[in-house]
């Protein structure tokens, strides 16, 4: 059932603006794609009443990078790399989507240590996600020393990526069959030391704002959705769950062994900019009990699959194995095939359902990667939300979505 | 002949103040605020950056003068002039200490303190400088200019008014329009103990009234890049920003004069040399609390910003006043 607000026709599309417009009568200003709270190279065409908003059109594709289709031209496990220049703030959570995607289409095991690492490495990259989210979020608003304090908490989650895989983003750390090697000595504690600290420091990111009568204000009851409209446009993650549907992909078809994690998917009620807020808030503490769990029950063991067709085999056994040399060589020249068919495969990313469809043609490189990422299908929420709002709430609104521009052009 | 030599000196030392004050201010904010957000700030020129303002002043002056091919050539160029020396003029009329004898003469500490219509006189000439916002707004002939000086066209003529009705309390205590004067009769106490109300509300219109955060709107990078001085670049943008300051040392000058009983301090009596230095530490205090705030809070949203002003602060001031005139009247 259409609101007769949310219809945006194609005739509206063509013309991009209404007849008031073209009168003269309203004002077309363009945002973007060089704007300070565009988060990227977006693109918004305004069209404004005073500093109502009448219409929103946005304009994707200044970050186009060609990702899918450069992948087409690599092997399996080198197109990987790839995927973290995608989300640049899921990194990890891309290499996951992904590596589980060729795992499935190859039908490769992951060892449990492996599943669990990728849990707690996911999590803390939800959290950076969600960090770098509320610091721009709230410099939006012009709560400037909020960004500030994120940033110094997400330098800590980059450390530890950097001490996991040698990278702070874009690590590649995750390979299909597992990990690229086992975490390094000092991980416990740089993990137990975050986690210790963390919860002080959310309650101080919480006393500037959640109780703020200028946030509060700002924020309440600007862009709301309701879950209908938000289920009818593609709306996923945080921003729907803001609307009071409990719909999370690690709790309604777990992956990666989240089913055995225990955690609360938190939602709110109006799915407006604050509910946003709320969850995504909640969410971080939610992700440190994953971590902290994950952490504890961490088993031990190897952390890639034994299954040498698809997985390189260490080092070590190169000087006295010919087979193992065989399938390096083999490995690292051609890659391993998969087979025809293809998979689709979704996971939760901070910013909602991130799918990867495969396509195998029996060679060592895939047919067709196609990615369903949340920021492009969040982004169409942008028109309907902002609506009659105020330019300045334009600017909340777009920031509440947390849009990543290179996960909308892939 | 004489006269002419302190009125000179004393007009040099305003503009020193002002012109100085605003390049050490913008070190200052960016020192104070660094602290607030667990950063260090600039300190690579000079010791403790203390030469970072000079750096910026001769960065500014090196870079291109852009005028849009668009624009209106005149009124823009003219329009940082306008925004900047009523600033400049703001600071006459504020006494600095208490008058000094030097070799036999009585010399005033400030240029013009015993104007009989100061506080009218700050008044008017803080209003002029909304010209200059509005002009740049519409001689840049950009969009996002235009937004921003609408915008703060309407939030200063609002707030205009609440800044009026609060300099009424000072006013009516003292009995004078005398900016010296309300000096003086603040020696028993300040004023701010007897207007609580009065001084919040002029907190509050002032800072709105200089675009200063949580009240910058008409600036509002987030939303309109820069407002009305998006289009402009080098020294007219240095210009902007040297109002912006300025002015922001020029309200808390008056503030301290009007609220924070002046140049009073102790021993100011036997050693009215001091005064001065008491002015300059209340207003420091004064310009800590707007970064403060700056650090602290998002912005307000221009129609909330509007309502504030004329249903809030405007009916509060005027209740203000009720009452000051009333008990004035009953007690005497």
């Amino acid at each position: 059932m259409l609101q007769p607000q949310m219809e945006i026709t194609v005739d509206e599309l063509r013309q991009l603006v209404s007849d008031r417009a073209v009168q003269g009568e309203t004002m077309l200003l363009n945002m973007g794609p060089q704007h300070p709270s565009t988060h990227g190279v977006l693109r918004l065409l305004l069209e404004l009443d005073g500093e109502r908003i009448v219409n929103c059109v946005p304009d994707i594709g200044f970050l186009h990078t060609g990702i899918e289709k450069n992948m087409e031209a690599k092997s399996y496990e080198k197109a990987l790399v790839m995927t973290d220049r995608m989300d640049y703030l899921n990194n990890l959570g891309n290499n996951l989507c992904y590596c589980l995607a060729v795992e499935q289409l190859v039908e490769l095991d992951v060892p449990p240590r492996a599943q669990v690492v990728r849990v707690l490495l996911t999590e803390l990259q939800r959290i950076a996600s969600h960090l770098v989210w509320l610091g721009t979020h709230a410099l939006d608003l012009a709560a400037l020393s909020v960004f500030l304090y994120c940033f110094r908490e997400r330098e800590h989650i980059m450390d530890i990526f950097e001490l996991c895989s040698g990278q702070r983003m874009m690590t590649s750390y995750f390979r299909p069959g597992g990990l690229w090697r086992d975490l390094p000595a000092g991980f416990d504690e740089a993990v137990r030391q975050f986690l210790s600290l963390f919860p002080a420091r959310m309650q101080e990111y919480e006393s500037l704002l959640t109780e703020n009568p200028l946030y509060m204000d700002r924020t309440k009851g600007i862009g709301a959705i309701s879950t209908e409209q938000a289920l009818q446009i593609g709306l996923t993650g945080p921003a729907l769950r803001a609307t009071g549907l409990a719909f999370d992909l690690r709790t309604a078809r777990p992956y990666s062994g989240y089913e055995e994690f225990d955690f609360e998917i938190p939602i709110a009620s109006n799915g407006d900019t604050y509910d946003r807020y709320i969850v995504r808030m909640e969410e971080m503490r939610q992700s440190l009990r994953i971590v902290e769990q994950a952490l504890d029950r961490l088993p031990k063991g190897p952390v890639r699959s034994n299954n040498r067709k698809f997985v390189p085999p260490p080092r070590s056994e190169l000087g006295h194995s010919m087979e193992a040399v065989i399938h390096h060589f083999k490995l690292w020249t051609e890659g391993f095939a998969a087979p025809a068919g293809s998979v689709y495969l979704p996971v939760e990313s901070p910013r909602g359902l991130l799918g990867c469809y495969l396509e195998g043609d029996g060679s060592p490189k895939p047919l067709r990667v196609h990615f369903r990422t949340p920021s492009f299908a969040n982004l169409q929420a942008i028109p309907i939300l902002s609506r009659g709002h105020l330019v300045a709430d334009l600017v909340a609104i777009i920031s509440s979505l947390d849009p990543v521009l290179g996960d909308v052009d892939r | 002949m004489i006269d002419l030599l302190e009125w000179t000196l004393e007009s040099v030392g305003i503009i020193t103040i002002v012109l100085g004050g605003f390049a050490y201010l913008t070190l200052f904010e960016r020192r104070v605020m660094a602290r607030f957000q667990t950063r260090i700030g600039p300190n690579r020129a000079g010791p403790l950056g203390l030469l970072q303002p000079i750096a910026d002043g001769i960065k500014l002056l090196f870079k291109e003068e852009l005028i849009p091919d668009q624009a209106d050539k005149l009124l823009f160029v003219l329009a940082p002039v306008i925004t900047v020396v009523p600033v400049v003029l703001l600071m006459a009329v504020i006494p600095f200490g208490p008058d000094l004898t030097i070799l036999g003469r009585r010399v005033s500490q400030g240029l013009a303190p015993e104007l009989n219509v100061g506080a009218l006189y700050i008044l008017a000439i803080a209003s002029i400088a909304v010209y200059g916002i509005v002009i740049a707004g519409w001689a840049s002939n950009s969009k996002y200019a235009l937004l921003g000086g609408i915008r703060s066209s309407a939030q200063m003529v609002s707030y205009e008014l609440a800044l009026g009705l609060a300099f009424i309390g000072p006013i009516l205590l003292a009995n004078s329009l005398n900016m010296a004067e309300i000096v003086r009769a603040q020696r028993g106490i300040w004023y701010v103990f007897l207007q609580p109300i009065g001084f919040l509300i002029f907190l509050v219109a002032s800072i709105a009234e200089l675009n200063r955060a949580p009240f910058d709107m008409p600036e509002a990078e987030q939303e309109l890049t820069a407002g009305y001085h998006t289009e402009y670049s080098g020294m007219k943008f240095a210009l902007f920003f040297m109002a912006e300051y300025g002015k922001m040392i020029a309200v808390s000058f008056i503030a301290a004069t009007l609220f924070l009983g002046g140049y009073w301090g102790p021993f100011v009596e036997r050693l009215p040399i001091l005064g001065p230095l008491y002015l300059i530490a209340k207003v420091l205090g004064m310009l800590f609390l707007m970064i403060w705030l700056r650090a602290t809070l998002p912005r307000l949203r221009y129609d909330r910003l509007m309502a504030f002003g004329w249903k809030v602060l405007l009916p509060l001031g005027l209740l203000n006043v009720l009452v000051t005139g009333s008990l004035i009247v009953a007690l005497g």
